[in-house]
C-alpha cells in the first residue's frame, strides 16, 4: 500500500530525514519508535502533505501513485488520515459541521452521493459511542474547550467516520491517561481490517502493548536503524534508545 | 510560513467597472455658491439651503477627527465635486431609465425587474445623487408608508421633514456630518404612519459612480406609534484610481412601541489589492434615538469593502423599556482599514442594549472595534451585553478593540466578552487533511464565525452577505 523509497527530506537546510525505507501492506500495522528529533513527525507530515518540507531525494508510492506531487486534500481524499499529535481548535464551526463536510468531500470524490443531515446525524450518532464521545460535544467548536484525552478521542471519531485505507497516529498516546489510552486503543483495534494499513508513531511501548502492531522499526536520527517485532518495543521500554545509537 | 496564505491574498475588485453615462457634474470645490447651486439645482426651498449654509459655515471652523485607528492619505476638500446627476431624471417608469444604467445593474447583480417581480422588495435605487426609479409605489401608498427619494420628500412633505432632519444627528455632531449637511445630495425618507407594519422590506442600492464625486447621502427613518419596518442598505463601487470620500447620515426615529430594523451590506471598492491605492473612505455617521417607551432599533452590518471605514452606527435609548440592537461584521482585507463600532446610550429605564461584533482581519488588513456604552443617571436597571470576536487571517494583519463603559447608574448590569483567534495555517493544514479544500475551510471558518450576524439579516441579504465574504475573502488564502 505504501512504499518509501531512500526518503531524505530537510527542513529551513537542515537535514532530517536521512534515507526512509518502508514498506506498508495492507492489514498491517508498523510502529515507529524513537526519540523526540529523531524524524518520526517529520516522516507523517511529509505523507500527509504539509508543505514544510524540502524532500531532496526518494519517493513515496501510494496505492502504486507517486505521493509527493499530490495536495494534501486529495491524498485525504485518496484514503490517507494523519491523527494529529497537537490538533488544534476551529473557532465557530461545530465538529458536526466539520465532520459532515469532510465525509461528504471524501464520498463526492468517491463518486457517491453526499449524505444529508438527517443521515449524517444518525451515522454520527453510532460512530460516537465507539469512541466514547459524548453527544454535546458534536455542538460545540472543533476540539474547542476539549482536553488532551478528548481530542485524541475525537481524532479517532474522525479515522472511523472518514474510513481510510492508511491511518498514521502521530503520538495519539501523548497526554493520555490509561482510561483514555484503552479507548483510544479499542476505537483503534475495531477499526483494523485485513484491508485497512496503520502507521503508529510513538515514544513508548504503552499504546503497542494494546495494538500489538506487527512491525516495530527504531528510527534514530533521520534514518530506521533497527526493525524487528513487538518484541522490539519491549526490548526498548527496558534498555532505552542508547544502545542502538550509532 | 509558507504560501498558502500569501497565495490567496492577491484578489481583484469584482465590481470594477466604469458606466458611461452622461452626468451633470458640478466643477469641483466647495463655497457657499456651490452649496447655492446644489440648492437651486434641486429647486430646495429657502429654510433648506439656509440650513445647509448653517451647517458648512459651522464645519469652516471644525477640524477633521484624527482619533481613528485609522491611515489615510490627506483629503483635499476642495478637489471633490459635490454635485452629480444622471442628465436624463423624472422618469415614470424603467423603460425610460438609460439602458446603460440598466446594464450597470445586471453586471451588479441587481437585477431590478426581477427584482420588482420576484422578492417583493421595493428597490429605490441611487445612480450617484438622483434617485432613478421607485418602484412598488402604489402598494407601499395603501399602507400609508412614504418611501421617496430625499430631494423630492422636501417638497412633497417638507412638515415631516423640517421637524426631523437634523434631529438626531445635528449638523454640530461631527465634521463628516457637518459636511454632509451642508452639501448632502439625495438620499431616502421613509414614514411609517400609526399603527404599520411596512408590508415590505425596504432597499436602496448605492452605486458610487462619477468621478472624483464625493457621496453625500442623507437617509431619514421615521416610524411613529407602533408600526415596524425593516430598512436594507447595499452598496458596491466601480473601480477607480482616485480615493473617493462617503459621508452619508442616517437618522432613525422610533416613536413610542415603534421597531426600526436597520441592515446594511456594504461592499465599496476597497482600493487596489497589493498597493491599497485608490478606494473610498467611508465616513458614515448613523444613529437612532429610540423615543418612545418600548421602541426599538436594531442595527445590522456586514461591512466588506472601503479603503478606510469610519462607521458607528448608535443608539439614543431615550424612552423607558427601549431595546438598542447593533450586530456587526467587518472584515479588513489586503489593505483596508475599519474602525467601526457603535454607542449605546441609555437614557430611559430599564433600557437594553446588545452589542455583537466580529472583525476579520486578513492580508494587511486592520481592524478596530470602538463601541460606548453609557448608562446615564436616570436609567435605572439598564442592561448591556457586549460581544467583540476577533479572527486574523495570516500574521500580517490586525485587531484591536476599543470599548468605552460609562456607567453613573449603580442598578446597571453590563456584560462585556471579547475573545480573539486566528486562522492559521495549522488550521488549514487540520481541514485539508479531512478532505476539505483551503477555500472551502475559510468559508466555513468564516462563516462559522459570523453566523450570529448574519442570523439577524433579512434572507436574501444574508445569501448576500455570505456570497460577498466568500467572494472578499478570496485572495486571503489558497
Amino acid at each position: 500500500m505504501l512504499n518509501i523509497n531512500n526518503l531524505k527530506a530537510s527542513i529551513d537546510g537542515k537535514s532530517i530525514l536521512k534515507g526512509i525505507n518502508l514498506n506498508i501492506k495492507p492489514g498491517e500495522m508498523h510502529a515507529i519508535m524513537g526519540l523526540n528529533g529523531s524524524g518520526k513527525s517529520t516522516l507523517a507530515n511529509i505523507i500527509s502533505g504539509r508543505d514544510s518540507y524540502t524532500i531532496t531525494e526518494g519517493n513515496v508510492i501510494y496505492k502504486g501513485e507517486s505521493l509527493l506531487d499530490k495536495s494534501p486534500e486529495l491524498r485525504a481524499l485518496k484514503g490517507i488520515f494523519m491523527s494529529f499529535q497537537y490538533p488544534v481548535v476551529i473557532p465557530g464551526v461545530n465538529l458536526t459541521y466539520f465532520l459532515k463536510a469532510a465525509l461528504n468531500a471524501h464520498r463526492k470524490h468517491r463518486g457517491e452521493d453526499e449524505l444529508d443531515a438527517m443521515h449524517f446525524l444518525k451515522l454520527i450518532r453510532e460512530k460516537i459511542k465507539q469512541v466514547d464521545i459524548d453527544e454535546k460535544y458534536l455542538k460545540r467548536a472543533v476540539n474547542e474547550g476539549f482536553s488532551g484525552g478528548e481530542k485524541k478521542r475525537n481524532e479517532i471519531l474522525q479515522m472511523i467516520t472518514l474510513e481510510p485505507s492508511l491511518s498514521i497516529l502521530d503520538e495519539t498516546d501523548s497526554g493520555l491517561d490509561i482510561d483514555a489510552l484503552k479507548i483510544v486503543a479499542n476505537g483503534v483495534n475495531q477499526y483494523r481490517t485485513s484491508e485497512n494499513a496503520f502507521l503508529v508513531i510513538t515514544h513508548y511501548q504503552r499504546l503497542l502493548n494494546y495494538l500489538k502492531p506487527d512491525y516495530v522499526h527504531v528510527l534514530i536520527d533521520g534514518k530506521i536503524v533497527k526493525s524487528g517485532d513487538m518484541s522490539l518495543a519491549l526490548e526498548l521500554e527496558e534498555k532505552g534508545y542508547g544502545w542502538l545509537e550509532k | 510560513m509558507t504560501g498558502i496564505i500569501e497565495k490567496t491574498i492577491e484578489q481583484d475588485y469584482k465590481y470594477g467597472f466604469v458606466t458611461n453615462i452622461e452626468q451633470d457634474t458640478i466643477p469641483p470645490g466647495l463655497n457657499e455658491d456651490v452649496i447655492r447651486t446644489i440648492s437651486s439645482r434641486k429647486n430646495e426651498p429657502t429654510w433648506l439651503l439656509d440650513w445647509r449654509l448653517k451647517a458648512y459655515k459651522h464645519w469652516l471652523d471644525m477640524t477633521e477627527p484624527n482619533w481613528a485607528k485609522v491611515d489615510y492619505e490627506p483629503i483635499d476638500y476642495q478637489e471633490i465635486s459635490y454635485f452629480s446627476a444622471p442628465k436624463k431624471k423624472e422618469l415614470k417608469s424603467l423603460d425610460e431609465v438609460d439602458p446603460e444604467l440598466l446594464r450597470t445593474y445586471d453586471k451588479l447583480g441587481i437585477p431590478l425587474e426581477e427584482q420588482k417581480l420576484l422578492s417583493g422588495v421595493a428597490v429605490d435605487a441611487v445612480f450617484d445623487s438622483v434617485s432613478i426609479a421607485t418602484t412598488f409605489k402604489e402598494e407601499l401608498k395603501k399602507h400609508g408608508v412614504i418611501f421617496t427619494p430625499f430631494s423630492k420628500a422636501v417638497h412633497t412633505h417638507p412638515e415631516l421633514i423640517k421637524k426631523y432632519l437634523g434631529s438626531v444627528v445635528p449638523y454640530t455632531d461631527n465634521y463628516f456630518a457637518a459636511l454632509n449637511s451642508a452639501v448632502f445630495s439625495d438620499g431616502s425618507f421613509v414614514y411609517i404612519p400609526k399603527g404599520v407594519r411596512c408590508p415590505m422590506e425596504l432597499s436602496t442600492y448605492f452605486r458610487i459612480n462619477a468621478k472624483n464625486t464625493g457621496q453625500f447621502e442623507r437617509t431619514l427613518i421615521v416610524a411613529d406609534d407602533d408600526s415596524y419596518v425593516s430598512y436594507l442598505e447595499g452598496c458596491t463601487a466601480p473601480q477607480r484610481d482616485e480615493n473617493q470620500l462617503h459621508a452619508a447620515v442616517v437618522e432613525l426615529v422610533a416613536h413610542k412601541n415603534a421597531s426600526i430594523k436597520y441592515s446594511t451590506v456594504q461592499n465599496w471598492y476597497p482600493g487596489d489589492p497589493k498597493t491599497g491605492k485608490g478606494g473610498i473612505y467611508n465616513f458614515v455617521t448613523k444613529r437612532g434615538i429610540c423615543k418612545g417607551d418600548h421602541a426599538k432599533i436594531s442595527w445590522t452590518q456586514v461591512e466588506t469593502g472601503s479603503a478606510v471605514t469610519w462607521k458607528y452606527p448608535s443608539c439614543i435609548l431615550k424612552g423607558d423599556n427601549t431595546i438598542g440592537e447593533f450586530y456587526s461584521v467587518a472584515m479588513a482585507n489586503h489593505h483596508q482599514q475599519a474602525d467601526t463600532g457603535t454607542k449605546m446610550i441609555h437614557l430611559g429605564k430599564n433600557t437594553k442594549s446588545t452589542i455583537i461584533s466580529k472583525g476579520i482581519s486578513a492580508g494587511k488588513g486592520q481592524n478596530t472595534y470602538r463601541g460606548e456604552v453609557k448608562i446615564m443617571k436616570g436609567a435605572d436597571n439598564a442592561r448591556n451585553f457586549s460581544q467583540c470576536d476577533s479572527i486574523l487571517i495570516g500574521d500580517q494583519c490586525g485587531a484591536h478593540t476599543f470599548p468605552y463603559i460609562d456607567v453613573r447608574n449603580p442598578s446597571a448590569q453590563m456584560e462585556h466578552e471579547a475573545t480573539t483567534s486566528n486562522i492559521g495555517e495549522d488550521q488549514l493544514f487540520y481541514c485539508n487533511q479531512r478532505g476539505i479544500s483551503t477555500e472551502d475551510a475559510v468559508s466555513m471558518i468564516v462563516n462559522g464565525f459570523c453566523k450570529d450576524v448574519f442570523a439577524e439579516l433579512p434572507m436574501e441579504f444574508a445569501m448576500e452577505a455570505q456570497k460577498l465574504m466568500e467572494i472578499s475573502l478570496e485572495g486571503s488564502v489558497g
